[in-house]
């Protein structure tokens, strides 16, 4: 490995060939300030195009500033990242970038999370010199993500996101010069685009230009109905990122205060959607075996792989762009639209009330699912199984609002019967968490033996494909998993061609699945945020003393008591779906 | 069209096409070359000086004679008409008169090629705007 | 073959064909065949004479008679007088501005003597859609000797050796260029020609490609050789559809001839050509810009390095040189880098295709030694300022470069000097202006431009370029305020120091020169409320002058919107806040009894 030898601010460092400028600076203590640009180490994404010019730098020799961000180290360079003419740049380009970005900070939906507010700060801009016209675009509305774009600064990360990682194609740079903005295809509403809200465009923007639509309000308004009885179930996810809302150490789990907190909210129920996740298993796992069943009898209609449906992003990518593999996905609708239906029949029946007095509220790390819960399909009579979903910021906020103080809030359980989960459906907040669940269940069920260990590691990390194949009692089944659509693009082209030799494949829209989601407390660029969650998911499932998804005693007494048997009659109505073709 | 399949093949099809241009490339060194002007004016072109015109383009063409042969007006000798005014390099400028094809023969044979003088060269009477 | 005596050469460049020229031609056949003259005389369309002030241009050969602005109505005269009697029509000849005389050919014209046509050498000399033609001029020889004779290092070599720098603008030594695209190691490698003119006013390679395309294709197939390179782009806006037709029939015939293609010449080597669109973006001139467009990507430009020789099209090593520089080429490579380099000044070799334009006489495309002066390109190509007025400055290097005054008019013409001078060479657009011009205007036009152009990918670029534009609009609206030359030179300096590309790198220079040597203009502006130049509207101030006024009313009844008032036989008023400034009432008075305040 070559190495390069260079000074920066007078301090002597060397680094690998290939390392960049604001690389070797970081790694001697030296904090070049940055706002376009973002890495998240081991997820392969990277932002650095180069924009918004605030970590130019002075190289000697150089007539022009350099972009630390996107500038090679070299042999014998020598870097001043804090001269007058440095500073002097940053600082001015900081007031350009500001004078044409409104300055409603104060009820800004993203003000104390702002990336550009922080850059403000911190390089001490009082005063705007430069003022002038100011862009103006329209706010563009849809079921899951708003845009409000007047306050967009170009950083890109979002056409990035959406491009690169997740090769969706709905945001890119559109118009010239001073009119230039990110946006949909002839700045179309995201509602007639192929979005498919995963939220990946959020969770990166440093600004309030993106941001979730808020449903708080309406979830209020249903807690305070006194005709309704209001049912909430939280993704696991959610537990392993909330506290970072509240100043805690990211990974920090906090599913007893989550719980404390939903009931202080003054929702009736506090269920856990790692119950219908469980359930998931119950239903997919059988699809899986009956699918591997026919398969190894030679039937030539059987569709394999089987690929995982609980990501609604994912349901919609493939609706738009795959719809001739639309029958290869599990027809299992996902954990948060089981438990709604189960919710409004099964529990409803327990309470001895109709659905339309239930409200059914999700607590999610994701935006697809505000849209998801609001798809046709999931309604009866116009009345939907899930009626809100609110993101674990969302959720963050409403408890600001009511008064709690959530760091001393005690640790509370889950009510039931729709509260009691195993390990299983804890990982689902984790890319590998649901294929690992499957695995274990499937496995049992096909071999009729014990599992001789539940750990799977080999599905586990954060690769953005990764394969394994796994012994079932002879038969080697060959598993796939990938997180990130572009990723999940790789393994359905192979599909498509008739190439791909996996069995059953887990996709997730967001890098590093639920944990990554676009509703979870922003990351800030920092992937090592979404790592602890990980390993947070890990540490609850471990917990668990159940922690295969059959051996839920509560998923057996609602097949013994109301549903029958995984894919009967009754479970396929409530439980099952089915796709569109969107293209 | 056939294909150009070597440097040698390509110098050929130059030599063939480079009379499309000639015309053009050798007024742009004109001083270097044998300059022919043919008058003519009305009086000119009823004496034959077309065909005469004609004759010499062929004839420097064919003896491969780098010549530029321009029409030009009425030299005012019509008396001897066509007349034809012939500037070899570095020489002045000789007007011939009476010049049909034979003349131009022997204009090109003894004059040109050989720097010989010839009979019919009319006295200049006056200076051309180039000299003066 | 025919043997013709006479050729009309028609000029088909873009300015003379929208003056009716491909009409003229017609005419001319139609003439020539009803006289019986089809055999003696040969019509040939070329590329541009250069001299576009006069188009549409007719040049009789071998005599060189330079008729011009020729109407199709003129055509018969020509033939009649010109062709058939020996005489040439006097009315239709140039008249040298200096002495009223008429010029009979253009051996003798001002604006061709201090020439010399390099990358030009063919331009309304042959017929461009006749490959014969530009083979008849050693076209495709230098192809020849390269694949057949010399080495690709000696090829570069000799590139290297005759100095030739880049003529986009940028000024990087060619030779060079090639030679680190070769050394690049890649399975697959590109050789691209930047056709993506967008100066404003500005048409050098436009009129090359329209003119004599098989320079540029000859010359990416010799860079081919040279880098390893068998697949060449031509990145062409759009916008000019006779280059883009020329070019067609140009790389067509070149295939056909084998000039193109697999195993040219007999000596194993490939290359051919594809066309690529533009549509008319000017950072797509910018080379990482251009390949993302190619790419089929945004045309927005990536931070270098990696430059395009390392990693270029689709991510491959990629050679983009401009078409003016692959003009120069074959010429190199026939008449030796010795030749060449001994054109020019010390560090800048060979000649400069310009177009002049702007208050002068002879506008056109004029192609000069480096070295000669703006004296020399003004005043003698130029034919000096229009109407006599006053010289004020030259821009150069279009909306990146910077307005050279008076005291530079003896500078000789080359990279260095003209960046010394607070300008740069830039493509070639040279744009004259005289005392009428504003300065101020003038910057805010430039601004203007780049602010329109500015891919808005970064912000100095995106919102510097807007603030700065707005700051000398209002200046210019006789609303400047105090600190605001101040403003515009951090912005300015800001937005060098930090923008992306080169767009931005040089947008504020129109504003950084026009401070520098029009401070007093910018002052009157802002302190005075005054346009020394009467050029900015919002400043100007139509009065009466009482005593001569004599009360006609004329005034008055063609005042648009009621600003005047007054009595017959009595003096009238201009109510200020009421006038648009359209100047109707100073143009109607026959007294003088208005004036521009």
């Amino acid at each position: 490995m070559e190495m390069i030898n260079l000074t920066i601010d007078n301090k002597p460092v060397v680094v690998k060939k290939g390392t960049t400028v604001l690389e070797a600076a970081t790694s001697i203590g030296i904090h070049i300030p940055t706002l376009c640009y973002m890495k998240l180490d081991d997820l392969n994404i990277e932002n650095k195009p180069g924009g918004c010019r605030i970590c130019v730098v002075e190289v000697k020799g150089r007539r022009n500033l350099a972009p630390a961000c996107c500038t090679d180290a070299a042999e014998g360079m020598e870097i001043s990242t804090h001269t007058i003419r440095a500073i002097n740049a940053r600082r001015t380009v900081m007031e350009l970038i500001l004078s044409d970005h409104p300055s409603d900070c104060l009820i800004c939906a993203k003000s104390g999370n702002c990336d550009l507010q922080d850059m403000a700060h911190r390089l001490g801009i009082r005063e705007i010199h430069y003022k002038g016209a100011q862009s103006m675009y329209r706010e563009d509305t849809s079921p899951a993500i708003i845009r409000e774009i007047n306050k967009c600064i170009l950083c890109r990360r979002c056409e990035m996101m959406c491009n690169e990682v997740q090769t969706v194609g709905v945001l890119s740079a559109i118009n010239r010069g001073f009119d230039a903005v990110v946006a949909p295809a002839f700045e179309m509403n995201l509602d007639h685009s192929v979005c498919t809200y995963c939220g990946q465009c959020v969770a990166v923007c440093p600004t309030g230009a993106l941001t979730e639509v808020n449903n708080t309000a309406a979830v209020v308004r249903a807690l305070y109905d006194p005709t309704k009885t209001v049912v909430v179930q939280t993704a696991p996810a959610v537990r392993a990122a909330l506290g970072e809302e509240f100043g805690m150490e990211a990974g920090t789990l906090v599913t007893g205060k989550l719980v404390a907190a939903l009931r202080r909210l003054g929702f009736d129920y506090v269920f856990d959607t790692d119950f219908a996740a469980d359930l998931t298993i119950m239903e997919e796992g059988a699809e899986l075996l009956n699918r591997l069943g026919r398969h190894l009898q030679g039937d030539p209609d059987v569709k394999l792989p089987i690929l995982t449906s609980c990501c609604p992003a994912w349901v919609k990518f493939f609706e738009h762009q795959f719809p001739d593999l639309k029958e290869i996905p599990s027809t299992a609708r996902s954990p948060q639209q089981m438990f709604g239906a189960i919710a409004k029949s099964y529990f409803a029946e327990k309470l001895g009330k109709k659905r339309e007095d239930l409200v059914v509220v999700s607590i999610m790390p994701c935006l697809a699912k505000k849209y998801e819960c609001g798809r046709d399909e999931f309604a009866v009579d116009g009345n939907p199984d899930v009626d809100y979903a609110i993101t674990t910021r969302e959720l963050a906020s409403l408890i600001k609002i009511s008064n709690i103080k959530f760091t001393s809030l005690p640790n509370e359980d889950f009510d039931s019967p729709l509260g009691e989960s195993t390990g299983a459906g804890v990982i689902f907040g984790t890319t590998g968490g649901v294929i690992e669940a499957a695995v274990r269940t499937a496995y049992e069920l096909y071999t009729g033996k014990d599992l001789p260990r539940i750990d799977f590691h080999e599905l586990r990390g954060m690769e953005g494909i990764r394969k394994a194949t796994i012994d079932f009692n002879g038969l080697p089944l060959n598993i796939g998993i990938a997180h990130g659509l572009g990723n999940a693009r790789q393994l359905l082209e192979e599909i498509r061609a008739g190439k791909s030799s996996f069995h059953a494949i887990e996709i997730m829209s967001c890098p590093g699945g639920c944990i990554g989601g676009g509703g979870q407390p922003y990351h800030h660029g920092d992937a090592d945020v979404i790592k602890k969650r990980q390993m947070a998911i890990y540490k609850e499932d471990s917990n668990k003393t159940i922690r295969k998804s059959h051996e839920n005693p509560y998923i057996k007494k609602l097949y013994e008591e109301f549903l029958g048997k995984p894919l009967g009659h009754k479970a396929h109505e409530l439980l099952h779906t089915q796709y569109f073709d969107r293209s | 069209m056939n294909k150009i399949t070597s440097l040698a093949d390509l110098k050929k099809i130059k030599d063939q096409v480079q009379s499309k241009i000639k015309l053009r490339e050798n007024s742009d060194v004109a001083d270097t070359l044998v300059q022919i002007r043919v008058g003519m004016a009305t009086c000119g072109i009823a004496s034959g000086a077309k065909e005469t015109m004609n004759f010499l383009i062929e004839e420097t063409e064919h003896l491969a004679i780098d010549a530029v042969v321009t029409q030009t007006g009425c030299m005012g000798y019509c008396y001897a008409e066509p007349t034809i005014e012939v500037t070899l390099p570095g020489k002045e400028p000789m007007v011939f008169g009476h010049v049909d094809k034979v003349k131009a023969r022997e204009i090109i044979d003894r004059y040109i090629i050989k720097g010989e003088l010839v009979d019919g060269i009319i006295p200049a009477s006056y200076k051309t705007i180039d000299e003066k | 073959m025919a043997e013709y005596n006479t050729q009309i050469l028609i000029c088909g460049g873009t300015g003379c064909k929208s003056a009716e020229s491909d009409e003229i031609g017609n005419v001319f056949k139609d003439l020539l065949n009803e006289y019986g003259l089809d055999d003696d005389v040969q019509v040939v369309v070329t590329g541009c004479f250069g001299f576009c002030e006069k188009g549409p241009i007719v040049k009789m050969m071998p005599d060189k008679t330079f008729y011009v602005h020729v109407t199709p109505a003129d055509a018969e005269e020509i033939i009649k007088e010109h062709v058939v009697k020996g005489r040439q029509v006097d009315r239709l000849l140039y008249k040298d501005p200096k002495t009223k005389k008429s010029v009979s050919d253009s051996q003798h014209m001002d604006f061709y003597k201090k020439q010399i046509r390099i990358a030009l050498r063919n331009c309304g000399f042959i017929d461009p859609e006749n490959i014969d033609e530009y083979i008849a001029r050693d076209g495709y020889m230098a192809l020849g000797k390269c694949l057949g004779e010399m080495t690709p290092e000696q090829v570069i070599d000799e590139i290297k050796k005759s100095g030739l720098r880049g003529r986009g603008g940028g000024g990087f030594p060619t030779g060079l260029k090639w030679e680190i695209t070769a050394k690049v190691k890649g399975d697959q490698k590109y050789v691209v020609c930047n056709a993506d003119e967008g100066d404003p006013g500005a048409f050098m390679d436009r009129s090359i490609l329209e003119g004599d395309p098989h320079s540029v294709i000859e010359s990416m197939a010799i860079n081919g050789y040279c880098t390893g390179a068998t697949k060449g782009l031509v990145y062409i806006r759009a916008e000019y559809p006779l280059a883009v037709a020329r070019l067609k029939t140009a790389i067509k015939q070149a295939r056909e001839y084998g000039l193109l293609g697999t195993d040219i010449l007999g000596s194993g080597f490939d290359f051919d050509i594809e066309i690529r669109y533009g549509a008319g973006a000017f950072v797509c001139g910018e080379e990482t810009a251009l390949i993302h467009s190619m790419e089929g990507l945004r045309g927005e430009p990536t931070f270098k390095p990696p430059f395009p020789s390392e990693s270029g099209y689709l991510g491959k090593p990629t050679n983009v040189n401009n078409v003016e520089t692959y003009a120069n080429i074959p010429v190199i490579i026939n008449k030796g880098a010795e030749w060449f380099a001994s054109i020019g000044t010390e560090k800048s070799k060979g000649t400069k295709v310009f177009a002049l334009a702007g208050k002068i006489n002879n506008v056109g495309l004029i192609e000069v030694p480096m070295g000669t002066t703006l004296r020399e390109v003004i005043y003698d190509i130029g034919g000096g300022i229009k109407g006599g007025k006053k010289f004020k400055a030259v821009q150069t290097g279009g909306p990146s470069g910077g307005m050279l005054t008076n005291d530079f008019l003896d500078t000789p013409i080359d990279y260095d000097n003209l960046i010394s001078a607070g300008s740069m060479m830039g493509s070639g657009g040279m744009i004259v202006m005289d005392e009428d011009d504003c300065m101020v205007a003038i910057a805010k036009f430039y601004l203007e431009f780049t602010l329109e152009e500015s891919c808005g990918k970064c912000s100095p670029c995106r919102i510097g370029n807007k603030r700065l534009f707005e700051i000398l609009e209002r200046i210019t609206e006789g609303k400047g305020e105090e600190g605001d030359i101040h403003k515009l030179r951090i912005l300015s300096e800001v937005i060098k120091d930090t923008s992306l590309c080169g767009l931005g790198q040089t947008s504020p220079n129109p504003v950084l020169s026009s401070l520098s040597h029009f401070m007093d203009e910018y002052e009157a502006h802002i302190k005075d409320g005054r346009c020394p130049a009467g050029q900015c509207k919002a400043l100007l101030k139509y009065e009466v002058v009482e005593e001569k006024c004599t009360g006609c009313t004329l005034c008055f009844r063609n005042c648009p919107v009621g600003a005047i008032t007054g009595e017959r036989r009595s003096v009238h008023y201009i109510d200020q806040s009421l006038c648009i400034k359209c100047g109707v009432c100073f143009e109607k008075c026959k007294f003088d009894a208005i004036v521009m305040v």
